[in-house]
């Protein structure tokens, strides 16, 4: 049986840099290092901002899923693949992209800011941005699959039954792919929490408004290398509390 | 940083390998190695080229890093015959460890307000910087930029309401390009190298100015051209490239 041994080796390529940083941890400096300040503001920021990006992507990408998995239209191919887009381009080109949008001289950007003030480069607002945009897609992916394997006939006997199409997709579809619905959540936050490139692009650098903890990991790589080992030791640490949290409590595969 | 570390290491097996005694006799002294603060790099690879053709028959080779950094490598031994720093302290630390001959000052960079073209956020001296409807950048503090630029609040006892924190002067002078910021901090010669991509407001008060030095190493002994070559850097030539690089005179 080769299944196992490659498993393990599998497991042993994921979990070995990680096994790196903890030998070079400075563990009698940790509980200093990870209650400075800088750090704190930019773990909040990222818990804060990392979890509207996630909600914002349930807002729009769980719709969006719901068209590319049931609907059939021209081009749905097409705008599969556009969907996933942000998934492959470089987040920095990605941020940069949002700016020429987005920006105070952007196609959207001018105007919004022309109309209404609101500005969102540089702003808390604008890491929410970047991250949506990169993350979103992870939970679309997800979910469409999801949803195209999922058994419509249930679907269809509750509409037969009278139910409206909200309600459906509320009390029969959404049950029916809660697992994965779940996963791609869970997908969604971890991808907008490690977001680095197209946020430092897009939303610039400062401490408590933009300053997330990727962002924070970066700059203190550059000055103070243990610093910066601490950081992403925390990181490391939140993001497997809420995995392992999620992952027990909502799983159906223990 | 991985870069200049690794060349630091090379460019000495690239001397060893060069003065070997099959070079001939002079052979030892054909190569120069050149520790350079990184913000020089440009100007340097330009006046290294001017050199070599000036002194046929001579090679210059450089590793160019942060002044810190290339400082304390002088000073654990690294077999430089140069070196030029953008704080004239580490030269001087290194001339009073007895490493260095003498501190011989060459150019000066000084911090200038950059603004997009055509200046939007009408920004006409240092104090604007405070205004919290301008969208204002400077480098992260672990960037030359970034230090002097606090420093330089500090010394005018400015209070900006700094808006980014860019992790280089390049990525701050191309949001400054494109207009996505109204001001930001950085060196002259970041400005020039952006290539006239934005326009140059001088800062008249404060302290935003740094002087840049060299010294010829001494490992045991200097190397017998290394003077020549810190003499070319303060010579008309030498000058001239500075300058076209953004360097004011010392």
């Amino acid at each position: 049986m080769l299944l196992v041994p490659l498993a393990v080796a599998g497991v042993g390529f994921l979990l070995l840099p990680f096994a790196g940083l903890l030998q070079r941890t400075p563990w009698s400096s940790l509980p200093s290092l990870v209650t400075e300040p800088v750090v704190v503001d930019a773990l909040r920021l990222s818990v804060v901002t990392a979890t509207l990006a996630t909600v914002t992507s349930l807002v729009l990408g769980v719709p969006l899923a719901w068209v590319l998995a049931r609907m059939t239209f021209p081009g749905r191919a097409l705008l599969r693949a556009l969907v996933t887009l942000p998934m492959v381009l470089p987040p920095v080109v990605g941020g940069t992209a949002l700016l020429f949008a987005l920006g105070r001289r952007g196609l959207v950007g001018g105007p919004l800011e022309r109309a209404t003030g609101i500005l969102l480069p540089f702003s808390t607002a604008g890491v929410v941005v970047a991250t949506t945009f990169v993350a979103m897609p992870f939970l679309v992916i997800t979910l469409e699959a999801a949803l195209r394997g999922a058994d419509r006939r249930y679907e269809d006997a509750a509409a037969t039954l009278g139910a409206r199409r909200l309600t459906v997709f509320r009390r029969v579809t959404l049950p029916l792919v809660a697992p994965s619905l779940l996963a791609g959540t869970v997908l969604c936050w971890a991808r907008a929490l490690g977001e680095f490139g197209a946020t430092i692009t897009f939303a610039g650098n400062l401490q408590g408004r933009t300053q997330t903890m990727p962002l924070a990991v970066f700059l203190a790589l550059e000055s103070d290398r243990e610093a910066a080992i601490a950081l992403s030791l925390v990181l490391i640490a939140l993001s497997l509390v809420v995995l392992v949290a999620l992952r027990d409590r909502w799983s159906p595969f223990p | 940083m991985a870069n200049h570390r690794a060349s630091a290491v090379v460019a000495p097996l690239v001397v060893a390998l060069l003065s070997t005694p099959g070079c001939g006799a002079g052979g030892s002294e054909s190569t120069l190695l050149v520790f350079a603060a990184a913000s020089l790099s440009d100007a340097f690879e330009e006046l290294g080229e001017a050199f070599e053709t000036a002194h046929p028959g001579m090679d210059v080779d450089f590793s160019f890093g942060s002044s810190a950094g290339l400082a304390q490598q002088v000073l654990d031994g690294a077999p430089a015959d140069v070196f030029a720093s953008a704080d004239v302290s580490h030269v001087v630390e290194i001339v009073d460890a007895g490493t260095g001959q003498e501190v011989v000052p060459f150019a000066r960079n000084r911090l200038v307000l950059a603004v997009p073209r055509g200046n939007p956020g009408r920004v006409s001296s240092l104090a604007d910087v405070t205004d919290e409807a301008l969208l204002v950048g400077v480098c992260a503090p672990h960037v030359p930029c970034g230090r002097a630029a606090r420093s330089l609040f500090a010394s005018v006892g400015v209070a900006a309401s700094v808006d980014t924190e860019e992790i280089d002067a390049r990525s701050l002078l191309s949001k400054l390009a494109a207009g996505e910021l109204d001001v930001g901090l950085a060196y002259r010669t970041d400005v020039q190298a952006a290539g006239g991509t934005v326009d140059v407001i001088d800062v008249t008060a404060g302290d935003g100015e740094i002087t840049y030095a060299a010294t010829v190493v001494i490992h045991p002994r200097p190397a017998a051209t290394a003077d020549r070559f810190v003499a070319f850097i303060g010579g008309t030539a030498g000058q001239s490239i500075l300058r076209r690089h953004g360097f004011l005179t010392p």
